[in-house]
Formats: C-alpha cells, structure tokens, sequence
C-alpha cells in the first residue's frame, strides 16, 4: 500500500507542479472553443428543443478535455520516465503491477477531472446551466477519466518515443473525440454518418455524460453507459495483462 | 545456508542476440563480489535479471532465497541496484527523491536514515538543490543513497565509479566498504581493475554471455602467475623465438609477459647472447589486468 500511495503522489504532484501547462493551458483552450464555436455557429445550430447551442455545446468541451488530458497524463509521464530512464525507481522497488496500473490511472483521472471541472467551472460565467441528474454526470466522468487513463497507459507501455505518443494523440484520441458529437448533435448528420458515429466509443462518452446536464440525448444512457463501462473492463485488463508479463517494461 | 544471490542457468535472448548463454553462480551471503567483462559480456543483462528489470529467457534467480519472478515483492525488498546510466527525476530535489524512493519500499518517515545516507555520501549540502543543478558525480552518489534507502542487505553496481572523479571514488568505495563490513553483500560491475582487485573477494569474469573464470581474486592472481618484465634496449631488436609473449613496443621499449623467473633467466641470456644491451628493466607481479587479458584472450 506504501508503495502505491507513494507512486499516486508523485504523479499528481508531476503534473500539479507545471499545472499552468497541464491545468490552466486546457481550460483556456475549452474556453477558445466555446467562444468561437458559439457565438459563430449559435444561430445556425441546435440540438435539442429548449436547449441553446452553447449550452449544448459546454458539457462536450467539458467532457472532451477530461478526456484528453486523462490520457495526456498517463502517456506523457510514462514516455517521459521511459526516455530519460528513470522509470528505474519505480520498477526495482515492490510495486505490484496492480499498484501500477492504479496509481497511474488514478492520477491520469485526477488530472481530467481537475481540467474538466476547471473548464465547467469557466464556462458557467458565460452559460446558463444546470445539471439534472448529477449522478449520470459523476458517472461519466469517472469512467471515461479512467478509460483514457488506461488508454494512455496503454499507449506508454507500447511508445518508444514520443512521436509515437503525439501519433496516437493526433490521430486517434483527437479525431475520434472531435468526431463524437462534441460540436454538433449526431442527429444533425446524414443517416450513414450517424451509423458510424454509433462506431465511435467516444460518442457514448460525450453523449451519456450531456444525458446529465439535460436528460436528453441522441441514445439510451444506459446504452451509453454499458459501452463506457465494457471498454473500461477491456481496457484496464489489455493494461494489467501487459503489465503483469512486463510487456516493453521488463525486456 | 541461502547465499546472498543465486543463478542457476540463466540463459537470455533479445532476439537473435544471446545476451546470456546459461549463467550458474552463487554469492554468499557478507561477499564483496565483483562481475567483470568487456562491453557486452552480459554483465548488465545478469544484474537486471537479478533486479527484476529483464525477465530470463530460461533459469532462476533469487535473492536471499527469494524468487525473483515468483516472489519478486521479497526479492526486491532485499537488494539495492545501482544503475550504470546516470538517471534522475527532474521535477525533485535530492531530500525528495530519497523520501519518494523510501515511500516505493513501503517506508514512511525515513528521514533518520536518509540523513545518515546522505551524511555518509556527502550530499548533506545539497540535500534541498534540484537534481537537474547537480554534477554527474553527485548524482552518481544520489543513484547509490537511492539504492540504500531500504537498507537492503544485498547490493549492486553497476559501474558505480564511471565518470567519477578520483577523490568522489575513493569517498564513495570507502562508504561501500564499510557496508561490507556492517554485513551487507556487494556486487559490482566495474571497468577499472585494479578497483576490483583491491576490493572483492572473489570474481567472475564473463565473455559473450558465459562465465569464463570464477573463482578468488588471489587464486585467479595466483592460476594466472606470471611476470611482466618491461625493459628497453639501445635500440637493438629482440631474438625471435623468447619463451614469453612480447607485447607491440616502440623504440628499444618491449613488455614481455613471462610464466616464471626460469623463463626470466632465459629471456635476459638469450637477449645478452644476441648482443643487445639492456638500459632499463623493471619486473611487476601481475594484476589483475594480466589476469583479464589472459583470460579474455583464453575463450
């Protein structure tokens, strides 16, 4: 347990330490976004009845920054430890791989949530918005924090270098998360585009998480939710497995 | 009795490459061990086995009976490792990365030993400066207080002395010794041979992933008994044909590497019979560099 505590506080103090990059830098971005995007697009668009594009649009860009940053926070510190070789100090001690895993995602978790707070807490000044059902908003949060911890766990594990790290976050973290329904209402797409994005994972993310603030969405919360947690499950155990066989880490 | 480390056919393949070639060897427990070879003799790969670092392709290892694989929490607990690569966290100073590198064990308030640790390493100074302003040997001396931590009874070095300067390695080999005797086991890797010949006890001598000599650092000196006979002449070349290996010289200045004073007799009368004149001459016992370089040309 020594060990664990010990590794969770060092990556949170990893990032809290240059949070004016990690913390403040996000949030400012959500806030760009929410400014051009709403004030360009606010007449053009809406989502659901009673509901304004901005309104619509802060629970995305929350949820979206939770999202990156969670993974930014795994991978990052992991590639960085990997590179400049001082992972060392965290493999020679007894550290289970359990602990590991849970100290990383955890922080990773931190970190998105901090942002994503961060970002609604911003935001609020400029929207008008309440949450619904808060316990679906909790949920969401937690369980998508977690997925992109691992996910960027997973992607620290296997990177050699950090191009490999800015690859994944560029070409899949960023596309599939701008892709899931931050912007815009899947229903709003033509009928084959609206398939696939029911392909997108990150869609159930952005979707279940907005059921939240509005108790409306484009598909059944419980769908969502079902999704978000099997690919937590799946994820978390890619993540142990290669952890336990040493995978890249123990050569 | 458990010795302090034991491999019983550690064998390791990266790929094509055998990095280790069925490696079998025991450290007793209190033993000032060293582990010699050239670049790529498997040393470093047999230590990150040891330390759980690198998994064997075939074999087992344990420290202080502990499996490293199947009880590596025990083993680990056990043994303090030293990197060769001189590796640090940027974000701490020295007193943080002591307290985090204590909390890793399971150890909270630490502070009564990491500033006995440090006392003895000289880093008391610069308990509260960033990693990132110190030297190369003063993060070297960090890398071996990191490894003491847990006051582990067994530990390794990876060439702890690469790159220190000469009055650091004397303070830090003085501090390793004195671990030594308090009972802690050593087991070090080092270029420099005439450290190892001062300091352990016994030693392996590894070439492409095999143990090629283990044994006594004074019967490996003894076995590979013999003299280096240095000598210059006016300027005459040596007779072929002397009963010893004669080392590439210049300018009347000859080594000769020599089994025994008889073959010294025969040198020095066949040299006087060809007519050269000797001008200097000086014999040296040998050490453990000859030892080495027999060994190493022998496999």
């Amino acid at each position: 347990m020594g060990g664990f505590l010990t590794l969770l506080y060092k990556e949170l103090l990893r990032f809290w330490k240059v949070s004016v990059q990690t913390v403040a830098a996000p949030v400012m971005m959500a806030l760009l976004y929410l400014v051009v995007f709403a004030y360009a697009l606010g007449d053009r668009v809406s989502a659901f009845a009673g509901v304004s594009y901005a309104q619509f649009l802060v629970p995305g860009l929350v949820m979206m920054s939770v999202l990156q940053n969670a993974f930014a926070n795994s991978s990052s510190s992991l590639i960085q430890s990997k590179i400049s070789g001082n992972l060392v100090f965290i493999l020679l001690p007894p550290i289970s791989y359990l602990e590991f895993f849970g100290a990383y995602v955890l922080a990773a978790m931190v970190r998105g949530l901090v942002v994503g707070a961060g970002v609604l807490a911003v935001t609020v000044w400029f929207v008008d918005l309440r949450i619904s059902a808060p316990l679906w908003v909790l949920a969401f949060a937690l369980l998508c924090s977690a997925i992109l911890g691992a996910l960027g766990l997973l992607a620290g594990i296997w990177a050699e270098k950090f191009d490999q790290i800015a690859a994944f976050q560029n070409f899949a973290i960023l596309p599939l998360t701008f892709l899931s329904g931050v912007f815009y209402s899947i229903r709003s797409l033509p009928a084959f585009w609206q398939s696939v994005s029911h392909l997108n994972p990150f869609f159930y993310m952005i979707d279940g998480f907005r059921y939240g603030f509005f108790g409306a969405s484009d598909t059944s919360p419980f769908a969502s939710l079902a999704v978000v947690a099997v690919s937590f499950a799946l994820l978390a155990a890619a993540c142990l497995q290669m952890l336990r066989s040493g995978y890249k880490l123990r050569q | 009795m458990t010795f302090a480390i034991e491999a019983l056919d550690v064998e390791k393949r990266y790929g094509a490459l055998q990095a280790l070639a069925g490696v079998s060897l025991a450290v007793a427990r209190g033993e000032f061990f060293g582990l010699l070879g050239p670049n790529g003799a498997g040393k470093t790969t047999l230590i990150s086995i040891v330390a759980g670092l690198a998994r064997a392709s075939a074999g087992t290892v344990r420290v202080m009976g502990a499996d490293v694989v199947a009880d590596y929490r025990q083993a680990r607990r056990l043994l303090g490792v030293v990197p060769q690569e001189l590796v640090f966290d940027p974000f701490f100073s020295v007193r943080e990365t002591l307290r985090f590198q204590s909390g890793y064990f399971g150890l909270r308030r630490n502070d009564p030993w990491i500033d006995e640790v440090m006392h003895h390493l000289d880093l008391t100074a610069k308990a509260d400066a960033n990693m990132r302003t110190l030297s190369g040997g003063m993060k070297r001396r960090v890398l071996v207080a990191q490894a003491l931590v847990h006051r582990p009874p067994v530990i390794m070095l990876d060439e702890p002395t690469a790159g220190v300067d000469v009055g650091l390695r004397q303070g830090l080999w003085q501090f390793i010794r004195r671990l030594n005797r308090d009972g802690h086991t050593i087991v070090l890797t080092t270029h420099y041979l005439e450290e190892a010949e001062e300091l352990c006890d016994r030693i392996a001598m590894l070439k492409a992933g095999r143990i090629v000599a283990l044994d006594s650092t004074r019967n490996l000196l003894e076995t590979f008994s013999g003299l280096v006979l240095r000598l210059r002449t006016d300027g005459a070349a040596l007779p072929e044909g002397l009963p010893a290996d004669v080392l590439p010289a210049d300018n009347g200045r000859f080594v000769l590497r020599l089994r025994d004073y008889d073959a010294l007799e025969q040198v020095l009368h066949r040299v006087r019979a060809s007519g050269a004149a000797i001008r200097e001459l000086d014999i040296e016992p040998p050490d453990l560099e000859d030892v080495f370089l027999r060994v190493m040309e022998k496999h």
